[in-house]
């Protein structure tokens, strides 16, 4: 090889929203410098200033259609501050958690399935014509058959408790608007069960991917790094809808430990560069070059003492068995990590259909006027924060969003690097196989490019290969 | 059109949020139905980026805040028959378009630049500017909806549209019977 080059990926697919990758290549051909850029910008921040706190959880959901959930509940959490509530009624708090179970069940359903699956059946490097959710359905078409179904009853769910399928409106400030009636909750009883054996047979899917091929795991874009999510106060147990911020370092230790989630600030700072629309978040004890950290289902598995429903526990305690560190780093193990959850999901679908409380009435309560409140969620794709202040009229005067994918910015940049190096590096030819290694490294952590800009809108991905003088020197599109 | 073959379908998301794509997997089972009449040319769902050839129907979700979702639109335009502007973020800017219009400002967009990257205080910026790579698509200065860039030759409703309203338009679209639509379907939620 001659000349430096510019390789590009234009759109990314198979993730949602927009974003471009480039890779920088020497005369040699080796990699210089490999970034993912987000290159949409939406402006969410400001121009949610001036409306009422009561429209904020529908409006804030439209950022993102995959889990507008995670937004609409989050945002509702962060208004049962802003409106005094620091209790919900068990009704509303019971209601909420089975809508964010089943937004859970539904996304990573979707990613696995809809999204990454194609790359783990087929391979990496199969034809690209050939690497979908359709040809799932032609190969396999039972398999195909109930990754559509699995998706469909999550969808149900959120259906029944938020009033629709994509962008609904069940939560209100204070509490929720509506309880779930006795037939709704007899049909979704009626299902669960094959619910609960098709998650655990996704389980085996993935875990035997991850152990079959662990050599190439540990190798594959993955280094050590330190994680967060919310844990449960007290037990530290695994607790998507609500709970305490941990962060937890390479080896285990806790760098920080059961933080009220409305003091992050004091933890976390985003470092704003001149390349991407999404920010780079960093913990400040550490300082910006070296405190970056992931978020995701991985993380929760590093980062949770336990799982309360018995046949996620187990499975999480095989999944610390399958390794001799203390924490888990491949980021491909983020497949093994989500269907952990998804089974999670249905055990806590099917406890919660079967406490009378979701038929309560009691749905919403009052307190007393604060200025500000920060909602945390535990989203599909990883740690979500909102953070409001609302003025005497109710307007809306503040807004700081972390989305999950902000979180993972660094990780995610670091993982296109490693494989960039090992894939890309000194080749001669450089095949469409070779640049889907990329995206199955950004897959892995299942971005949602949309959030991540607060933006308007899409994520193409694309690889440009600059020289070490930073000159663009060839681009070359992934596919056809 | 054409029987004998399969109808082919592209789409794209443009200053959207994805949900009219997840709503045209709400189609469920009728999904896996409607793949014995129809195949997918380009998609963010399959690894197609570029169109194969012509496209019997088009659907565009979002409308265009940057100069890259206009030049995919006149793409999707110049390749395919029919056209469809895919919820109201297509149709009329939706939720992004909320930039256009903020309370007492000569530069929407300049202050939402500015909200987000200089004046948030949980943020470190040491540089002091906005992102400005050239690697970073031009925003444009307000979002326009589709109808506004390109001629859209039909409109499906709601944020996001109903599975059942995108599985029964592509049908009678397939069919050659689309009639328009009722008045109860032709809501923005
Ligand atoms: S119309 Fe609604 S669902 Fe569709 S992209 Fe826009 S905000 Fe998302």
């Amino acid at each position: 090889m001659d000349k430096p080059r510019i390789l590009e990926i234009d759109p990314v697919t198979r993730v949602e929203g927009h974003g471009k990758v480039t890779v920088h290549l020497d005369r040699q051909g080796n990699v210089n410098e490999a970034r993912l850029h987000i290159v949409e910008f939406r402006g969410f921040e400001r121009f949610i200033q001036g409306r009422l706190l009561w429209e904020v959880p529908v409006i804030v959901q439209r950022l993102c259609g995959i889990c507008p959930v995670s937004h609409h509940l989050c945002a509702a959490k962060a208004m049962d501050r802003i409106v005094g509530v620091d209790q919900l009624t068990p009704t509303a708090e019971k209601m909420r958690r089975l809508m964010h179970y089943g937004q859970v069940m539904q996304s990573h359903v979707l990613h696995f399935f809809h999204l990454s699956a194609p790359d783990i059946l087929f391979g990496f490097g199969s034809p690209a014509e050939k690497r979908n959710v359709f040809e799932i359905i032609r190969q396999n078409p039972e398999l195909g058959h109930r990754a559509v179904l699995m998706r469909k009853y999550g969808q149900e769910i959120i259906e029944a408790t938020a009033g629709k399928k994509i962008h609904g409106t069940g939560a209100i400030p204070g509490g929720i608007n509506r309880n779930l009636s006795t037939e709704r909750r007899d049909q979704f009883l009626a299902q669960i069960d094959e619910m609960q054996d098709w998650a655990l047979e996704a389980l085996a899917l993935a875990r035997d991917y991850c152990l079959r091929e662990k050599d190439f795991i540990a190798k594959f874009g993955g280094q050590p790094s330190n994680y967060m999510s919310l844990v449960r106060p007290g037990d530290g147990a695994l607790d998507l809808y609500d709970g305490n911020l941990r962060m937890l370092d390479a080896r285990g230790e806790a760098i920080f430990d059961q933080v009220d989630d409305s003091r992050y600030h004091e933890y976390l700072t985003e470092d704003v560069r001149r390349w991407s629309y999404m920010k780079f978040p960093y913990i400040n004890s550490i300082g910006a070059d070296d405190g970056w950290y992931r978020v995701g289902p991985l993380a929760r598995m590093n980062t949770a003492d336990l799982i309360d429903t018995p046949l996620a526990a187990k499975a999480h305690e095989d999944l610390h068995a399958a390794f001799d560190t203390p924490l888990i780093h491949g980021v491909l193990d983020n497949h093994w990590a989500r269907m952990i959850e998804v089974v999670h999901c249905v055990e806590k679908i099917r406890e919660l259909l079967n406490d009378p409380d979701l038929q309560g009435t009691d749905l919403v309560v009052k307190g007393e006027r604060r200025h500000e409140g920060v909602g945390v969620i535990e989203a599909p794709r990883g740690n979500l924060i909102h953070h409001y202040k609302v003025d005497e009229n109710d307007q809306v005067t503040f807004c700081n969003l972390i989305v999950s994918t902000t979180h993972n910015n660094e990780a995610m940049n670091r993982s296109i690097r490693d494989v960039a190096n090992k894939h890309i590096s000194g080749q001669e030819v450089i095949t469409e196989g070779m640049m889907n290694h990329l995206e199955v490294a950004i897959r892995a952590y299942d971005p949602c490019l949309s959030c991540a800009t607060h933006a308007l809108g899409q994520m193409p991905l694309k690889v440009e290969l600059f020289d070490s003088n930073d000159v663009l020197i060839d681009s070359a599109l992934q596919s056809p | 059109m054409s029987t004998d073959r399969k109808a082919r379908i592209a789409t794209v998301s443009l200053a959207g949020c994805f949900g009219c794509h997840m709503a045209i997997l709400d189609m469920d089972e009728r999904l896996i139905d409607l793949m014995a009449r129809v195949e997918f040319d380009r998609s963010p769902l399959n690894d197609l980026k570029r169109f194969t050839g012509r496209c019997d129907i088009g659907i565009v979700e979002g409308g265009c805040c940057n100069e890259e979702n206009v030049h995919t639109l006149q793409e999707f335009r110049r390749n395919c028959d029919v056209l469809v502007a895919l919820g109201q973020c297509a149709i009329m800017g939706g939720l992004p378009a909320m930039r256009n219009a903020i309370m007492h400002s000569d530069d929407p967009l300049r202050d939402c630049l500015d909200e987000a990257y200089l004046s948030s205080p949980y943020t470190r910026n040491l540089t002091n500017t906005v992102p400005n790579d050239p690697v970073l698509p031009l925003l444009l200065d307000r979002v326009y909806p589709c109808s506004e860039v390109v001629e859209i030759d039909l409109q499906i409703p709601g944020c996001a549209p109903s599975g059942d309203i995108i599985h029964d338009t592509l049908i009678a679209l397939l069919d050659g019977k689309f009639r328009g639509f009722e008045r109860t379907e032709l809501r923005f939620d």
